[in-house]
């Protein structure tokens, strides 16, 4: 099993949604995030006093799914999620020993 | 008695919008604060609330227009002390008021929210580092020693107004009992705006910066609470100013409408200044604009017609974007720009009137005897304001002292003086102890 987190820019996220459904995907999870990359934050003016705001706000998504749907998931993501602009995020992969379905109890694949 | 009771009426109703005022100050200062002191900032302004409905009954209202004292600095606090012989006469019959058909009680419950709403200014420039206790403290000895004193100098009949014995007199001599050429502040540049803006530049300097000022980010928390705020402040304007014609008649309504041409001038002001200087029309620029703009047309909503008040307007909005940079200059953190808007604004307004009264100014033919005029009372109530709240600020410095800790300042002054926080991300707490009784 896999996780496939995405960092993705907050407007995106209604596209993200819909093209994981339709590519299969039965449960996520999204949160409120905030960071920055390689473009760092943007600058805001209050009555003329600029403040540098480094943590821009993004969306991150989480989804487990089996090993060999990782790959095309994180490709649904990234297509998805694209605008071509700085700033769109990143989509990574990483290992999940074991899953547990807090309802049944039961562990492993079954339970994704 | 027959009152005109379209007039008390209306006096009432002004006087119910300045009330207003306040709490739509606590709106405006309250989402310019971080998240974590904005209970304590609207505090400020409920405390002064609180001080100043009180304090006027007793002596403020006898302060300001009581039995004058010598000198026409000050009235007699006990002459009226506790409004004694203010509502009704020895023979308890209604005191009528001396500014129009409608009871003295009427005017004195449209003064005290002048009062109150003044002090509640000086808040802005002590926002995040004051004890709420010398605050409360200040607020009382404050407004006794600085602001009934100049309404009674300015309104009261004394040093600053036109009144045979007063300053314009002495310069340009009487004619028919009273100054050949009267100061003009329809409705408080000098006593409200002026005097406030100079108290918090005193106040500012004398506690201090906030910690990190300059360095960390001190960004507005909330600014829809500032749009709510400036709007809360114009609606309560017009009683303000349409409400200093002491009538519900056409002094009134010109000065409503000078009130809304300056105030929309003062916000195009604020933002093509914004536009031209960082790039961005903002929204606190437009908001800051609404109360530069109002700020400007106080003294002036009568003595204007409604083409002149946008200029008045327009100036006023760019002028106070400009000086409320000067702070980083000068290095004091005047938090809210209490000084930038009221100061800058409140001078400009008193001052302009020398230039853009309809019959007086110097623009209209009237020389430039009403400038000179203007110029030196505001300079009068600069220096009075200057030196009595440093005499306050500093006594208060010594007795109670001016800062919460710095660990109170850092974790934030709404936990640690008022016991509670204005925002929870995620619930925390979870054993209610009983109240007690």
């Amino acid at each position: 099993m896999k996780l496939v987190t995405g960092i993705i820019q907050p407007h995106r996220l209604d596209d993200v949604k819909s093209a994981l459904e339709a590519a299969g995907v039965r449960g996520m999870t999204v949160s409120e995030a905030s960071g920055y990359g390689r473009q760092k934050g943007h600058t805001e003016v209050y009555r003329g006093a600029e403040y540098t705001v480094d943590l821009v706000p993004k969306v991150r998504i989480e989804v487990l799914v089996d090993d060999a749907d990782a790959t095309a998931v994180t490709e649904v993501i990234v297509k998805a999620a694209q605008t071509g602009k700085i700033g769109d995020g990143k989509v990574w992969t990483v290992p999940v020993d074991d899953v547990a379905r807090v309802r049944t109890g039961e562990h492993g694949p079954g339970a994704l | 008695m027959e009152w005109d009771t379209g007039a008390t009426a209306w006096m009432l109703t002004s006087a119910s919008l300045v009330l207003l005022m306040t709490p739509g100050l606590a709106f405006f200062y309250g989402g310019m604060v971080r998240a974590k002191s904005v209970l304590n900032m609207m505090m400020m302004s409920f405390g002064a609330m609180a001080v100043v409905g009180v304090v006027y009954v007793l002596w403020g209202w006898s302060m300001s227009y009581g039995e004058a004292g010598t000198g026409g600095l000050v009235a007699n606090p006990f002459a009226q002390f506790g409004l004694s012989g203010a509502i009704t006469d020895a023979d308890g019959s209604a005191v009528a008021s001396t500014l129009g058909n409608y009871p003295n009680v009427v005017d004195i419950a449209f003064q005290v929210t002048f009062a109150i709403i003044t002090v509640a200014l000086i808040s802005g420039a002590l926002a995040d580092r004051v004890k709420f206790g010398t605050w409360l403290a200040f607020t009382a000895v404050w407004v006794t020693v600085t602001y009934f004193p100049l309404a009674h100098m300015v309104w009261g009949g004394g040093f600053l107004s036109g009144n045979e014995n007063g300053l314009a007199a002495m310069i340009f001599g009487v004619t028919d009992g009273a100054a050949t050429v009267a100061p003009i502040d329809f409705a408080g540049g000098t006593v409200v705006h002026i005097n406030a803006g100079v108290a918090a530049l005193v106040l500012a300097i004398l506690i201090g910066k906030r910690k990190g000022f300059g360095k960390e980010p001190m960004r507005p928390h909330n600014l829809p609470f500032v749009m709510l705020g400036a709007a809360l402040l114009w609606f309560g304007w017009f009683g303000f100013n349409a409400g200093s014609a002491f009538g519900a008649n056409e002094t009134a309504g010109l000065a409503w409408v000078n009130t809304t041409s300056a105030t929309a001038a003062g916000i195009i002001g604020w933002l093509l200044t914004e536009k031209i200087r960082d790039g961005h029309a903002t929204s606190l620029g437009a908001a800051s604009g609404v109360v530069a703009g109002l700020v400007a047309i106080t003294p002036a909503a009568g003595a204007l017609n409604p083409v002149t008040s946008i200029v008045l307007g327009l100036v006023a909005g760019a002028l106070s974007a400009l000086a409320v940079g000067l702070k980083y200059r000068f290095g004091y953190d005047d938090s809210l720009d209490v000084v930038g808007v009221h100061l800058v604004s409140g001078l400009w307004g008193t001052v302009a009137i020398g230039f853009l009264a309809t019959d007086t100014g110097l623009f209209f033919g009237g020389g430039a005897q009403q400038l000179v005029v203007q110029i030196l009372i505001a300079l009068v109530a600069i220096v009075f304001s200057a030196a009595t709240t440093l005499v306050i600020g500093l006594i208060l410095k010594v007795t109670m002292g001016w800062r919460v800790s710095e660990d109170a300042e850092v974790g934030g002054i709404d936990l640690a003086v008022h016991g509670e926080t204005a925002y929870e991300s995620i619930q925390q707490g979870s054993v209610i102890k009983e109240v007690r009784a």
